[in-house]
């Protein structure tokens, strides 16, 4: 589990992150939406180290990240995996070399083994034989795919996705969910997913959290977002025609 | 201000730079791929400018000397010199300077903007240690080999042209070169190299490492990296030939 305690962060004199208080579950796809600018990437970067925070401390399961010096910090790091929103494939490595690439600066396994983890999480993106495949020959979902493999591939406690469906059609948008889904519950990981795609709040949003203007609006399910009566959900969920047909 | 706010961000990445790399086995694997970007991709254009400069500098000499008092072996000692002294270590430099620095800030700066320097940190890599350390590394190695290569070639490229023209005789040609020779003048060269190759890298990781937004502050990045490059290799070679020459 992931406890955020009373956090804040400010870029040049600015608020961005208002006193955020949450939990994100352990073995939950837990979401955070909100509009643009509202503060989910600062909040989502602020989880995995990239920006320190002003205020509060984050805390994974029970060890406070923000409080820890860079080596202690290293030991948690590597107990995370990060889908970023372009996928960050390292383009000069093949797949197999970037799925590898952890593998060989944090585990002492010799190379039958690396391939056959390679292969392991490859064949579960449904992605196998694309081992020997450049990131410039692949297409968008397919790097997402490459992505999720290379972030699990340490067997991480802690999956953290940005935008992990921007830029693909609906139909590999719903299978991306799916996967990242399924991770979850065969890894049982702390999953937080940063997304304002309302297809994946009404189809994996286990748990959601809404940010607005820096500030955490409302949390709930993705039952509950349906009925809820709180004023700016519902004008962020609702502000499409097909979504607003939906709960009519 | 931004000056000094600047000099402060580059030592300090030069600080999480030269720390110890986190696998030897990796570094040595970038080291190699570094050695082959920055080393040996740039024999091409090195072995070219030096030939051609060197057989100018020669029949130059060799027109402008028209006092018979002048030994003809001064064509061969001049564009030994000269290729020694200042050709190779700061023109060549000057020239990787614009080759493999655009490249170097190039490269990290895209990596920068597409999140994948990010993807390292969050992994719990250090990214200016992975990134940086091996190219600065390969610069300061494989640089002297290059410039050692465009001094050869240089004064050969002078022999050829002054037999090509007839201007000058070979076996004076030869004899030019060889002599006043002084060996510090190598150790010179090769101390100049070392430096001009350090600033080269580590200026152009910095400026590729700090780059911020998107394609277009990529391309300002590269640009600010070779003209940043260019002009402390001015000014450490005024200085460097003051404190060692003069």
């Amino acid at each position: 589990m992931i406890e955020v305690k009373n956090i804040s962060k400010s870029f040049t004199g600015q608020q961005v992150l208002k006193n955020i208080n949450t939990k994100f579950e352990k073995g939950k796809t837990n979401l955070i939406i909100g509009q643009s600018g509202s503060g989910k990437t600062v909040l989502m970067k602020c989880c995995i180290g990239l920006f320190d925070i002003d205020e509060g401390e984050i805390n994974f399961d029970g060890r406070n990240f923000s409080g820890l010096g860079e080596k202690s910090k290293k030991e948690i790091r590597q107990e995370m995996g990060v889908l970023f929103q372009g996928g960050a494939l390292f383009d000069s490595f093949t797949v197999e070399e970037n799925i590898m690439f952890p593998l060989n600066m944090f585990t002492k396994m010799k190379l039958d083994e690396k391939r056959e983890r390679v292969n392991e999480v490859l064949n579960r993106v449904n992605l196998p034989n694309a081992n020997r495949k450049l990131p410039s020959e692949l297409s968008g979902g397919m790097v997402k795919r490459v992505a999720i493999a290379r972030a699990i591939s340490m067997k991480p406690q802690y999956l953290f996705c940005d935008e992990p469906n921007s830029g693909l059609d609906p139909k590999t948008a719903e299978v991306i969910d799916e996967l990242i889904s399924d991770l979850t519950e065969q890894y049982n990981m702390t999953t937080v997913i940063n997304t304002h795609d309302m297809n994946s709040v009404l189809q994996i949003g286990q748990k959601i959290s809404y940010l607005y203007k820096g500030n955490l609006w409302w949390e709930g399910s993705n039952k509950e977002i349906m009925h809820t009566d709180n004023a700016e959900l519902n004008d962020f969920v609702f502000s499409t025609e097909l979504t607003r047909r939906l709960k009519t | 201000m931004n000056i000094i706010s600047e000099i402060g961000e580059y030592t300090m990445l030069m600080f999480q730079a030269f720390k110890r790399p986190d696998k030897g086995r990796v570094f040595r694997r970038q080291l190699m791929m570094d050695f082959k970007d920055l080393g040996t991709n740039s024999i091409g254009i090195v072995a070219i400018i030096s030939i051609f400069t060197g057989a100018i500098i020669a029949m130059q000499t060799a027109y402008n000397m028209d006092n018979p008092l002048l030994s003809l072996k001064l064509v061969g000692f001049s564009t030994r010199q000269m290729m020694i002294l200042e050709f190779s270590p700061t023109i060549i430099s000057l020239i990787l300077a614009g080759k493999v620095g655009s490249s170097i800030a190039s490269e990290i700066g895209t990596m920068r903007v597409t999140e994948q320097i990010d993807a390292l940190k969050v992994m719990g890599i250090n990214p200016a240690n992975y990134l940086i350390l091996p190219k600065i590394t390969a610069s300061v190695i494989y640089n002297p080999m290059l410039i050692v290569f465009s001094m050869f070639l240089g004064i050969a490229g002078g022999w050829v042209a002054c037999i090509v023209t007839g201007l000058v005789p070979s076996s004076v040609y030869i004899e030019g070169i060889q002599s006043w020779y002084d060996p510090f003048t190598i150790t010179y060269a090769m101390i100049k190299t070392v430096v001009f190759a350090f600033i080269i890298s580590s200026i152009s990781g910095y400026k590729g490492y700090t780059v911020s937004g998107g394609s277009v502050e990529v391309g300002r990045n590269s640009t600010q990296a070779v003209v940043y490059s260019s002009i402390m290799i001015i000014i450490f070679d005024l200085i460097l030939t003051q404190l060692l020459l003069v």
